[in-house]
């Protein structure tokens, strides 16, 4: 009793330990930005799953507004095959882009159109062109950024919609936007998203709101596309190891049961 | 006549030709004679378990290690880019990777409960120092394997974290600049740095099976401590380890793996930081370099320690002060055998220990807690940086005024006359 009394103390001493290690990454995003709103998304929790129709909008929406600036080179146009799109409709999505191939024969570069096998291609051709076009700013990358920020799909949604008019005491900088939830609370995009921005085909309301939460569903679903394989495996193996401890344990109670008149 | 005979070459020879010949070459059969019929105390809680444990995370990293090296490319500009396509092209790389990398923290959990078990037993006290020495060198080992690993992503936290842990050896006197430089092997972290890290991350996991392989054998000379820290006196005290305590630790195998893969399918990225989704940046400083979790404790005790000297005149800078603080801080469980000389082993009969001791393990919480915080921050209505210092002054004292006190004064419970009364008294 004793025994597995100071057992469970260690056990729990670690758990402990482990969530404030886990929490204090969510303090050391600064104190002087506002933390994200809350949003309930469909992916979150253990059974969490792709809303496939909002990621196929927020497709839309990154391919008609994010996409003049933000690049997603680590997604391939074949794995919109996961999102439920078709070959063929991948292979229309694709050639819609050009691509910088070469060199060929002749040792020109030549232009190309894309290919289902292709990464998304980029609006800039380097961070220098980049920055040029952007007044000094890098659009960065979006295919990691739900993961590369701390409670990335809430602090997203929260900095697409969390512009607003600077308090009368802000210094903002020429050509800066007021954003709370960035940090600093000075952001160089302008609000992408507007009511309206897009037109929905299948017939959902293109909300401020609405617009956002699909282009985050699919910033979410490019950040981790194997989250649900991921979690259908890990239900499996859970019940698993389960069952395996509980085996174990009845058969250490009957081999030491044995033992216990020695 | 012919039963003595029998009996002599049971003890000698294994009636078999074959078995004979190797034998006599390379003694494997009176090894796996040793191993099956070795006897541990039969009174080991599932505290336990946390060796074995720790022996199978060891594998599970230099497995999912391997593979992963097969897809991985050690170069500033590809590092990053190859660690993204083990997760979305590789097939299974997903699970690999977050199983090495959830690996790496589940490690250090199952050695941190480990090496608190023999803190709270009196594990470390004699006839096994030496065992206890190799479990520091193992200790160690571990922690250079898995700061390089870190850097191994090549992201944010990855470069950042790298760079202010080699920065710290500048701190050293004269030579300082030359070790840092010599690590880096260059001007800052960069390429070389990369490659000779992953070189590194490579081999030392094997010098650690090495490690543990000492560790063995010094645990296989005097058995196992047990939970009344009374020696072994008789066959009455042990069982055969196998097949009761291998049944035993599978169950703490199944409550261990659990655990275990609960991050892995459903919190893979909790225990990291996000920064290091983040590409490697030289140029950008992110807000906070924070090491992971299970360096805490030690990043808050380097924190904590100030300028020493007198008024202007510093003899010892705050930076090389933090340093010798922190190496100190394990290093100073070398000599705990002679720190703690309190003839009773187990502080389960030590009222006063047990008090001390779960003091020092809330101290080594809240240096973790700490460790995590800025600086600058509040907790509890006191300066981060002034609770800090007092808990790695709190975390000293435990082995330098308070151990040896108790060693001194301390009146010990009776202890049992035997492990096998102890376990009858129970009943």
């Amino acid at each position: 009793m004793k025994n597995s009394l100071i057992t469970i103390t260690f056990i729990l001493s670690f758990c402990i330990s482990i969530i404030t290690a886990t929490i204090d990454n969510s303090y050391a995003a600064g104190s002087d930005t506002e933390s994200p709103k809350q949003v309930p998304w469909s992916f979150e929790g253990v059974s969490g799953k792709f809303n496939i129709p909002s990621i196929q909008r927020g497709l839309q929406v990154y391919r008609e507004v994010c996409a003049s600036c933000h690049g997603l080179k680590r997604i391939a146009y074949r794995n919109l095959k996961d999102i439920g799109f078709s070959n063929d409709e991948i292979k229309q999505i694709a050639s819609e882009a050009t691509v910088l191939d070469g060199p060929n024969d002749d040792g020109e570069m030549f232009e190309r159109p894309g290919l289902p096998s292709d990464r998304f291609v980029g609006p800039f051709l380097n961070e220098k062109a980049a920055r040029a076009a952007n007044g000094g700013a890098f659009p960065p990358d979006l295919s990691l950024m739900v993961k590369a920020r701390v409670d990335g799909a809430n602090y997203m949604y929260s900095l697409l919609t969390g512009y607003g008019v600077a308090p009368t005491d802000f210094q903002l900088a020429e050509g800066k936007y007021y954003n709370k939830y960035f940090p600093g609370g000075q952001i160089s995009m302008p609000p992408p998203i507007d009511d309206e921005q897009v037109e929905y085909s299948d017939g959902m309301p293109a909300t401020k709101e609405q617009i956002t939460k699909d282009v985050v569903n699919f910033l979410h679903w490019a950040a981790e596309p194997e989250m649900e394989e991921r979690k259908s495996i890990g239900a499996a193996v859970l019940v698993y190891m389960f069952i395996f401890t509980l085996l174990f344990y009845i058969a250490k109670r009957r081999m030491w049961a044995k033992m216990k008149d020695m | 006549m012919a039963s003595n005979k029998s009996k002599e070459s049971k003890l000698d020879k294994y009636k078999n030709i074959v078995v004979d010949w190797i034998e006599y070459r390379l003694p494997v059969f009176s090894f796996m004679k040793h191993q099956s019929e070795y006897r541990t105390p039969r009174n080991l809680s599932y505290l336990w378990s946390f060796g074995s444990i720790a022996g199978i995370a060891l594998v599970i990293q230099i497995v999912t290690g391997i593979v992963l090296a097969m897809n991985y490319t050690p170069h500033v500009d590809h590092a990053f880019d190859s660690v993204e396509r083990i997760m979305r092209d590789v097939p299974y790389g997903w699970l690999i990777r977050y199983t090495h990398a959830v690996g790496a923290s589940m490690f250090f959990v199952a050695v941190y409960c480990h090496i608190l078990r023999g803190l709270y037993y009196g594990s470390y006290k004699g006839p096994r120092e030496i065992l206890w020495w190799f479990g520091i060198l193992i200790f160690f080992a571990m922690m250079a394997t898995a700061f390089m690993g870190y850097v191994l992503p090549w992201g944010q936290m990855s470069f950042w974290g790298a760079t202010v842990i080699t920065n710290l050896f500048s701190a050293i006197p004269i030579v300082g600049e030359t070790i840092v430089q010599w690590l880096w092997s260059g001007f800052s972290v960069d390429n070389p740095t990369l490659n000779k890290f992953f070189a590194l991350h490579f081999l030392l996991p094997f010098v650690i099976v090495g490690l543990v392989i000492l560790h063995l054998v010094a645990l296989h000379t005097h058995g196992s401590n047990n939970p009344t820290g009374v020696d072994v006196k008789s066959e009455k005290d042990t069982v055969p380890l196998h097949p009761y305590y291998t049944v035993k630790d599978f169950v703490g195998f199944g409550v261990y793996f659990i655990i275990f893969f609960y991050f892995i399918f459903f919190l893979p990225n909790n225990l990291g930081h996000p920064d290091n989704y983040i590409p490697a940046d030289p140029l950008v400083t992110p807000a906070h370099i924070v090491p992971e979790w299970y360096f805490l404790p030690f990043y808050a005790i380097l924190r904590a320690v100030p300028d020493i000297g007198f008024g202007e005149v510093i003899l010892v800078s705050s930076k090389l002060a933090g340093v010798i603080a922190m190496g100190a801080s394990i290093a100073i469980l070398f000599i705990l055998p002679w720190l703690d000389r309190h003839p009773v082993r187990s502080g389960r009969y030590r009222p006063k220990f047990k008090i001390a001791y779960w003091i020092f393990v809330i101290d080594a919480l809240m240096l973790g807690y700490l460790g995590a915080q800025s600086a600058d921050g509040y907790t509890l209505g006191m300066e981060n940086v002034t609770l800090g210092r007092i808990c790695s002054i709190l975390y000293f004292s435990h082995f330098l005024i308070i151990l040896p006190l108790l060693s001194k004064y301390e009146k010990a419970l009776p202890l049992p006359k035997s492990i096998h009364e102890a376990v009858k008294e129970k009943k």
